[in-house]
């Protein structure tokens, strides 16, 4: 087994060769990793932005932002400058308080799910033992946000929103834990690490997505759900709502929300990279190139390289869910709310429980086949 | 000096991205303009004067739902350790999870017939 670069042993090395005590260098190295994850979060945001506007404008046959940048590439930056700059409005009939901490809710803890979100052997912020679980309980405090922003801006359109939101995240929730509870079953394992680490050693025919085919479309269906991505926009469906619960929502405050959706989404991109294609794995065995030309697995160059490479690899599965997930929004329309909750509970609950036990069942028949 | 190793991470993770909110919130609070007014403040409601307030009681009709998630939700988490656990546990593991989801599904039989998962 590759051990990975051990970026946080060579740092603590690095500085203690200063004269800094190993206490002290082991806590200047704590905030680095979430320093990163964070303003990569953000940059990544704008990236997804760009992404989307320049993919809609050519499903659309127009050409889509081009003066700001080359290729309009800092326009989702000039979008974000605005917002700074623009007026912040609070509805004398709200609740000052809640109106303000609804987006705050929305926003930390889609952050603080980059924790679990593991990019290589030990580029990971924290390889928390129970890893996904994490994720699932944080992403079930979102909606409370929602809710929140919806009932302070005392207005029927928030409001409305703010329900269907929750209404449509405790409906799709159970879906997605039980899609992510066949994977734990085949690996063992809460880690995110060990999930990626099961599916190694084969290139691309480990990766779980052969071996879960319902359970990846369940899970990819459920992520959108959650993610509020059309076809289940409805909390904030325009012709009917306006904005759902952003109607009254200006400036900043605006602002967080839109970074909190599109933080979520490509987080649940990652994590679908993660649990069914395989992570940082390359499709071709690294380990297996380097043995065929003869370098050892230790080699510092090979280790920088088969990093790079992880990271690389986990982006682009990411993004090429994103690019699918941008599609979708202009290949189907949006679901009635009676279907959206149909779909949730009378067909995908029951299918998630069914693979769940027949996952089960098939790890006992062909132990090997499923994790052992 | 943590019972529960890598959730310092955590606990520094969670303190840096409360700083996202409260710093975008104050920076902004530094540039935008602000200008008072009664008529600016009121409630949106597509260009008229608002009739009525949204602090009202009225038929949510997700009710119903959200007492099934609540069922569902915990079942979920008894899951969880039978599934990490299930290599170790075997086959008698495996029948007493199908006993414990066949009678939740019981209840969701139930639930459909009686109407709890109808939006209308």
């Amino acid at each position: 087994m590759n051990p990975g670069i051990d970026l946080q042993g060579n740092f603590i090395e690095s500085v203690k060769g200063f004269g800094i005590p190993p206490g002290a260098a082991r806590a200047l190295w704590l905030p680095l990793p979430m320093l990163i994850v964070l303003v990569a979060a953000t940059v990544s945001v704008l990236v997804v932005v760009w992404l989307e506007r320049k993919i809609s404008a050519a499903a659309q046959q127009r050409i889509g932002p081009e003066f700001i940048g080359p290729l309009g590439i800092l326009a989702p930056l000039a979008d974000g400058l605005k917002l700074v700059f623009k007026e912040d409005t609070t509805p004398s009939k709200a609740d000052a308080l809640l109106f303000t901490l609804g987006p705050a809710i929305v926003v930390i803890p889609v952050f603080l799910s980059y924790l679990i979100v593991p990019f290589g052997q030990n580029l990971i912020v924290s390889d928390v033992g129970m890893g996904v679980f994490l994720w699932l309980a944080l992403s079930s405090v979102v909606p409370i946000g929602l809710l929140m922003s919806g009932y302070a801006s005392n207005n029927k359109y928030s409001l409305l929103g703010g329900l269907r939101a929750a209404a449509q995240s405790i409906s799709y929730e159970l879906p997605l834990a039980l899609s992510v509870l066949a994977i734990v079953m085949m690996s063992n394992s809460l880690s995110t690490v060990d999930i990626v680490q099961q599916q190694s050693g084969y290139g691309i025919l480990g990766w779980n997505i052969w071996r879960q085919p319902v359970g990846f479309l369940i899970f990819w269906i459920a992520a959108l759900a959650e993610c509020e991505r059309i076809p289940f926009d409805l909390p904030e469906a325009e012709e009917e709502l306006v904005a759902g619960y952003q109607t009254e929502y200006s400036g900043m405050k605006f602002a967080l929300f839109y970074l909190g959706s599109y933080v979520n989404l490509t987080l649940s991109a990652l994590l679908f990279a993660v649990l069914y294609l395989g992570g940082w794995e390359f499709p071709v065995n690294v380990g297996t190139i380097a043995n065929l030309i003869g370098v050892s697995e230790n080699t510092p160059w090979l280790q920088v390289v088969t990093a790079t490479i992880g990271i690389g690899m986990t982006l682009l599965k990411a993004y090429f869910l994103i690019f699918l997930a941008i599609l979708l929004r202009w290949t189907v329309p949006r679901v009635r709310i009676d279907q959206l909750l149909d779909l949730g509970w009378k067909f995908l609950l029951p299918v998630s429980l069914v693979n769940l036990l027949l996952t089960a069942g098939l790890k006992l028949a062909f132990p090997i086949a499923f994790g052992g | 000096m943590f019972v529960l190793t890598g959730y310092e991470y955590f606990l520094g993770f969670l303190l840096i991205c409360s700083l996202v909110p409260v710093l975008a919130l104050t920076a902004s609070k530094l540039v935008r303009p602000s200008r008072r007014g009664p008529e600016r403040r009121t409630t949106y409601e597509s260009g008229m004067e608002p009739i009525g307030g949204a602090w009202i009681q009225f038929n949510i009709r997700y009710y119903m739902f959200a007492l099934v998630f609540v069922i569902f939700d915990v079942e979920t988490v008894f899951l969880y350790p039978w599934a990490v656990a299930f290599s170790r546990l075997g086959l008698l593991a495996f029948i007493e999870a199908l006993v414990f989801i066949g009678i939740l599904i019981i209840g969701l039989v139930y639930a459909w017939r009686k109407g709890a998962l109808e939006w209308s």
